[in-house]
């Protein structure tokens, strides 16, 4: 379990310039999870990320990762061999000029011996999908397979966790399908734990648990069921949802009574045709 | 007016990575349009803007704007001003000690005096949102979608008569997405600007444009009205691209034998049609 408690943290510490961005956050990531933060930029979002594989540390309260206390020094590379983090522009992550050597990095950094680097090395690639590109160079690759790349660098390391901030962010629509479907994977396959911190609803329909941030603050925490039906409430914190759940609020503000909680396309087809059925035959009993 | 006519453009013509990256394109774009162009990664989107706006020049073919030649020496500098292009992440580009300087220097290379310039930029960063204090702060204490906005505003100061805009909301959240597009879309209309936008969100797209490119292998593969276009979402599918999630619920409700009109795009559009079939409108 990943674990804030009272977590405060300020850019500027001490200084004139102090922002304030998360007061005194409670949050708790369980072990096996796929869990998606959303919020408007601003929201505290990547913030709060950065402080679960000690890359920020808080400036007041705490953070715990399975227990380990971020703060303390000693404890540093415990737990960044425990969480991995992928970042938004794979360009700026990839280190090496071979795929298999980049993915190497990490578990080389973490003196892990050569034979097992190798099964590592091997295995990752074939998590992610990118296993037949082993010796291809990266800036060769597409957006969606070096962000991949990068994921299998840190699968290699064997995290427990893996905290992806937008990593779709600069991704087309195939890549973004590549990138989200290869983090569902390890979590349902090899029950890596996932936080995932995107702009796109579509990403968060899948998740156990959606996490909405607005002003360094949780003010929804659900399943996407839960938090997608808030419609309005979502909204006005300027964010989106997925357009079938837009379509079906709409729907009920109008006197259909149609379930407030639909996220695929599937489910609202077959919703609003048992709906559309029941009409018609009610429209020709009276004919 | 844009005209296109068997325009190529090859990357590193001869030599071994060389790769065609624009095949025989024809196109015509009126005055005030607004144009999407869709299509995934590598399809030559990004090749035909900057084609558009006189950065590369053509392997073969010409681009003509008011029936001018771009790629003619005494041409250039003219046609240069009436097309402003606006990159993938354009904050990258931001450089100048101020937002006012950054905003102000493409006026001031274009010999203007400080009283134009200054209206210019005034009026520039009104268009974008942003406020007269963040004039005078360095751009890079500027929030991400102000930084956006920021490189934004240079080119809208130079007042382009024809404004290509690469992927402008990409990275941006949903609201920053929003005002920046109503933005863009507010000035194409007051202006009667030429906006040609690529875009990955049909969503977005489906949304703005009068007119929809769909490219493919360096091809125009289709274009048409965004209802045209999108009422083709198994064609989409095959090249990789998605028409909106709404238009794909819609069609499947035809498939299922509710008689909604072959074209929509929009969740209101959809919801209007619905309710009308339900007997609520």
């Amino acid at each position: 379990m990943i674990e804030t408690k009272n977590l405060e943290f300020s850019y500027n510490h001490g200084k004139e310039n102090e922002f304030r961005v998360l007061k005194g956050l409670n949050f708790s990531v369980k072990k096996g999870s796929f869990t998606v933060i959303l919020g408007h930029n601003g929201s505290g979002k990547s913030t709060l990320a950065k402080h679960f594989n000690a890359i920020l540390l808080p400036c007041g309260g705490s953070c715990f990762v399975e227990g380990l206390d971020t703060k303390d020094p000693s404890l540093l590379w415990e737990i960044r061999k425990r969480v991995g983090m992928v970042f938004q522009n794979p360009d700026n992550q990839i280190v090496a000029t071979v795929v298999e050597e980049d993915v190497a990095f990490g578990p080389e950094n973490l003196g892990v011996k050569s034979e097992e680097i190798r099964k590592r090395v091997d295995n990752a690639l074939k998590a992610v999908g990118m296993y037949e590109y082993r010796k291809s160079a990266p800036h060769h690759l597409s957006g969606g397979q070096k962000q991949r790349v990068a994921i299998a660098g840190i699968i290699a390391m064997e995290p427990e966790y893996i905290v992806l901030d937008e990593p779709t962010a600069m991704l087309d629509p195939v890549g973004r399908k590549e990138v989200i479907k290869t983090i569902t994977n390890l979590n349902k396959t090899m029950g890596i734990t996932i936080v995932l911190i995107t702009h796109y609803m579509d990403e968060a329909v899948g998740a156990d648990r959606v996490v909405v941030m607005d002003g360094g603050e949780i003010i929804m925490d659900g399943t996407p069921r839960e938090v997608f039906r808030q419609v309005k409430a979502l909204k006005d914190t300027g964010l989106d949802v997925p357009q079938v759940t837009e379509l079906c609020y709409i729907l009920r503000q109008n006197g259909v009574d149609i379930r407030d909680d639909v996220l695929t396309v599937d489910e609202c087809r077959e919703e609003i045709i048992k709906i559309y059925n029941k009409h018609s035959a009610k429209g020709q009993k009276y004919d | 007016m844009i005209k296109i006519t068997n325009l190529n453009y090859v990357y590193s013509a001869g030599g071994p990575f060389e790769k065609a990256a624009l095949v025989d394109i024809n196109l015509n774009i009126e005055k005030g349009r607004f144009v999407g162009i869709i299509g995934h990664t590598g399809s030559g989107k990004s090749t035909l803007v900057q084609v558009i706006c006189g950065l590369l020049k053509p392997t073969s073919g010409q681009v003509l704007i008011d029936g001018k030649n771009i790629y003619e020496d005494k041409n250039k500098k003219e046609l240069r001003y009436k097309v402003g292009l606006v990159f993938q992440y354009p904050e990258h580009q931001l450089f100048e000690e101020t937002v006012y300087k950054d905003i102000a220097f493409g006026p001031k290379n274009m010999n203007l005096d400080e009283e134009e310039i200054k209206r210019r930029v005034l009026y520039a960063a009104k268009v974008v949102g942003l406020k007269e204090r963040h004039l005078e702060k360095s751009p890079f204490d500027l929030s991400g979608g102000q930084k956006r906005r920021a490189a934004i505003a240079g080119v809208i100061a130079m007042k382009p008569e024809i404004l290509l805009l690469d992927e402008p909301t990409a990275g941006l959240d949903p609201k920053g997405r929003d005002e920046i597009l109503r933005e863009i879309k507010e000035l194409h209309k007051k202006e009667n600007l030429t906006v040609i936008l690529i875009s990955h969100s049909m969503e977005d797209i489906a949304k703005l444009a009068d007119t929809v490119i769909v490219m493919n292998k360096g091809k125009v593969h289709m274009m048409g009205s965004p209802k045209e276009i999108f009422a083709k979402a198994n064609e989409l599918r095959q090249i990789g691209l998605n028409a909106p999630s709404i238009s794909e619920l819609c069609q499947k409700l035809r498939d299922d034998g509710m008689p909604l009109p072959p074209n929509i795009i929009t969740v209101q559009d959809a919801a209007e049609e619905i309710l009308k079939l339900l007997g609520k409108l």
